[in-house]
C-alpha cells in the first residue's frame, strides 16, 4: 500500500526543478579562509532547486555551518560566487529581508519579549505595523501548535517549544529559502522526531526550499530529498545521495528496508568523508 | 476555560489583540497575599524585637545615655527635634536624589556612547576608572572651592553624583556589550538598522545590568551625600550628616541616633524603590527575578 502511493505533485515538481528550473540558490567555487588561516571551505559547488529539501551532512569542522552562514549573508566568502533568491547581478537586486530565513541551533529568542513579539520581530524590523502583521503571526503560531502561548515568555517554555517559536519566526515571512543549522541537536529524541515530522508538513504547506545542516544520518535520510555529504579540512563536497521516497513521509518510512538501505548508503559515504 | 480553548484553538486567540488578552488570574491568589504579608510583617517583627531587647539591656545594665541611649530616649529626641530633622532630611534627600538622577542619566548616556565605538572606549575608559578610584574625600575641597561656598548644595550634589556615577557607567557599558551573538545574527539576517539594533536588542539586553547598577548607585548617592556633608564642614550645610556631626560635638547622643535613624529610613526607602522598579521591569523574563526578592 505504502509503496504504491502515487508520486506526490511535490516530488514530480522537484524532479522537474532539478532538470530545468533555475536554481533558487547557486554557490560556485566558494572559498572561505578565516583570519587565523583556517580554510573552512575549498571550492564548494552547490545548486539548490526550488522545493528541494537538501541536507548538508558531514563531520564537525567540515564547513557545513560556514556554507549555511554564507548562504544567509551572515558571513562573507573569501572567494567564489553566490546567487541568492531574489538576487540578480544584472538588475542589481538583492534578497529582501524575510526571503531567506535561518533557524539556529539555539532558538535565539529575545527573553524580554513574549512569544508573539518574538515571532513578530521580522515584521517589526521591516517597519510593518503590529496590527497588520497580527493575523500572520497568530496563524503561524497556530500552525506550530503554540496558539495558546502567544503571551508566554521564552523562559516559561520547554526546549522543544522554544524551537517551535524559532521556526515560527523563520516561517512567518514566508521565506523562499529556509536555512537550518542543526536546529534539533539540543533536543531529546522524542521531541526531535516530532519536530522533524512537523517540519516536513510545514515545508510542504509553505512550499519553501530547505537546506538543513545536521550530523545525524538518520535525521537527514528521513527528512531530505537530497543529501550532500561534506568532508573536512578543507570543507568540500564528496558526494550526493538522492532520497527518492515520496512525501508525505511518516513513521513507517523509518521502519522500511528502503530507509535502512539509504542510511547504510549515506553512512558509507560519510565514512569516506571521515577518512579523507 | 483553558480546557475549552484547546478544542477551538484557532478561533479565539487569533482574533483578540495580544495586549487586550487577560493575564492568568493566579496573581491575586490567597497564597500570594499571604506571601506579601510575610514579606512586610517578618522584618517588622525582627525590628521590634531588636528595639525591645536594646531597651531592656540598656536599662538592666545601666548604660550611660552618652554612650548608648535606649530607643525610648531616641524616639523622644526624634519627636522633640522633628521639624529640624525633617528640614535636614529634605536637604539631604534633595542632594541624594538629584545626584542619583544625574548619575543615572549621565551614566547611561555615557555608557551607551562609549560602547558605540571601540576606539572611543579606549580613549576615555581609563579616565572613567581614574575618576572612580580617586577618593571623593580628596577632591571634595576642590569641588567646593570651584562651585563656590555660597552654593554648597550644588557642590555637595556634584560630589555625591561623582560617587554614584561609576556603577551606572560601567554597568551600562558591560550591559551594552553583553548582547547575545545568536540574537545579533537574527537582527543581521533581517537587516535591522543601527537604531533598531540599539533600541530592540542592545538596550533590552543591557537593562538588567543597568538596573543592577542603579541599585548600587542609589546606595552610593546616599553615602556620597553624607560624606560630602561631613567634608564640607561646619556651618555650610544643614543636612542630616551635619546634625550627626553637630550632635556628636554637643554630646547629644540621642539626637545623633535620631538623625541616624532618619538617614537609615531614607536610605532604605530609596533601596526599596529601586528594587521594586527592578522587579517590575524584569519580573516576567529575567532569571534574577525568578526567586523573588534578593
Amino acid at each position: 500500500m505504502e509503496m504504491n502511493t502515487p508520486t506526490s505533485p511535490k516530488t514530480s515538481m522537484h524532479a522537474a526543478a532539478i532538470a530545468h528550473v533555475e536554481p533558487i540558490l547557486r554557490m560556485q567555487a566558494l572559498d572561505k579562509v578565516y583570519p587565523n588561516g583556517t580554510r573552512a571551505l575549498a571550492g564548494l559547488h552547490l545548486d539548490v532547486a526550488p522545493g528541494e529539501f537538501v541536507s548538508l551532512l558531514g563531520p564537525s569542522g567540515c564547513g557545513k555551518s560556514t556554507a549555511l552562514r554564507i548562504a544567509a549573508g551572515l558571513s562573507a566568502q573569501t572567494a567564489g560566487r553566490i546567487v541568492r533568491p531574489g538576487e540578480d547581478e544584472a538588475e542589481g537586486t538583492s534578497p529582501r529581508p524575510g526571503d531567506i530565513a535561518f533557524v539556529f541551533q539555539d532558538p535565539n529568542l529575545m527573553p524580554w519579549a513574549t512569544v508573539f513579539d518574538n515571532v513578530l520581530l521580522p515584521f517589526t524590523l521591516a517597519g510593518v505595523h503590529r496590527r497588520e502583521a497580527q493575523p500572520q503571526v497568530a496563524a503561524i503560531l497556530d500552525t506550530v501548535g503554540l496558539g495558546k502561548f502567544q503571551n508566554a515568555y521564552p523562559r516559561e517554555l520547554s526546549g522543544g517549544m522554544k524551537m517551535r517559536v524559532s521556526i515560527a519566526r523563520a516561517l512567518v515571512t514566508r521565506p523562499r529559502l529556509l536555512l537550518m543549522d542543526e536546529p534539533f541537536a539540543a533536543l531529546d529524541e522524542i521531541t526531535r522526531n516530532k519536530l522533524s515530522q512537523d517540519l516536513l508538513e510545514l515545508w510542504k504547506e509553505t512550499n519553501s526550499t530547505v537546506i538543513f545542516v545536521t550530523h545525524s544520518v538518520f535525521e537527514s535520510v528521513y527528512l531530505s530529498s537530497r543529501i550532500v555529504v561534506m568532508a573536512a579540512r578543507p570543507g568540500r563536497i564528496i558526494g550526493e545521495i538522492a532520497i527518492d521516497r515520496p512525501y508525505p513521509r511518516s513513521g513507517d518510512f523509518r521502519l522500511s528496508d528502503e530507509y535502512s538501505a539509504c542510511c547504510r548508503q549515506v553512512s558509507a559515504l560519510l565514512g569516506r568523508a571521515m577518512e579523507s | 476555560m483553558s480546557e475549552n480553548s484547546t478544542t477551538v484553538g484557532n478561533m479565539n486567540p487569533a482574533a483578540v489583540p495580544v495586549s487586550a488578552m487577560p493575564r492568568p488570574l493566579m496573581a491575586i491568589s490567597a497564597a500570594r497575599v499571604g506571601e506579601h504579608v510575610r514579606t512586610v510583617a517578618l522584618p517588622v517583627l525582627t525590628g521590634v524585637a531588636f528595639l525591645l531587647a536594646w531597651e531592656v539591656l540598656v536599662r538592666a545594665l545601666g548604660i550611660s545615655r552618652f554612650v548608648l541611649p535606649p530607643p525610648s530616649m531616641i524616639i523622644a529626641s526624634l519627636v522633640d527635634h522633628f521639624s529640624t530633622l525633617m528640614q535636614a532630611l529634605v536637604y539631604t534627600a534633595s542632594i541624594t536624589i538629584a545626584a542619583f538622577v544625574c548619575a543615572l542619566v549621565s551614566g547611561i548616556t555615557l555608557g551607551v556612547l562609549l560602547t558605540q565605538n571601540r576606539n572611543v572606549e579606549r580613549m576615555f575608559w581609563p579616565y572613567a576608572v581614574a575618576l572612580q578610584v580617586t577618593p571623593m574625600v580628596a577632591i571634595a575641597p576642590l569641588v567646593i572651592i570651584w562651585v563656590g561656598l555660597d552654593r554648597v548644595w550644588l557642590g555637595l550634589m556634584i560630589l555625591a553624583w561623582l560617587v554614584a556615577f561609576f556603577p551606572m557607567l560601567s554597568n551600562t557599558a558591560v550591559g551594552m556589550k553583553s548582547t547575545d551573538r545568536g540574537l545579533s545574527d537574527v537582527f543581521t539576517l533581517y537587516q535591522a538598522s543601527r537604531w533598531q539594533r540599539f533600541r530592540r536588542l542592545q538596550l533590552p539586553s543591557a537593562l538588567p545590568y543597568i538596573l543592577a547598577g542603579a541599585r548600587i548607585s542609589s546606595g552610593l548617592s546616599v553615602i556620597g551625600g553624607v560624606v560630602a556633608e561631613f567634608v564640607a564642614g561646619s556651618g555650610s550645610s544643614t543636612g542630616l550628616a551635619w546634625i550627626i556631626v553637630e550632635s556628636g560635638t554637643m554630646l547629644d547622643v540621642p539626637r545623633m541616633f535620631a538623625a541616624l535613624f532618619v538617614l537609615s529610613a531614607f536610605g532604605l526607602s530609596i533601596w526599596y524603590v529601586t528594587a521594586s522598579v527592578q522587579t517590575r521591569l524584569l519580573r516576567r523574563w529575567h532569571e534574577s527575578e525568578l526567586a523573588g526578592e534578593s
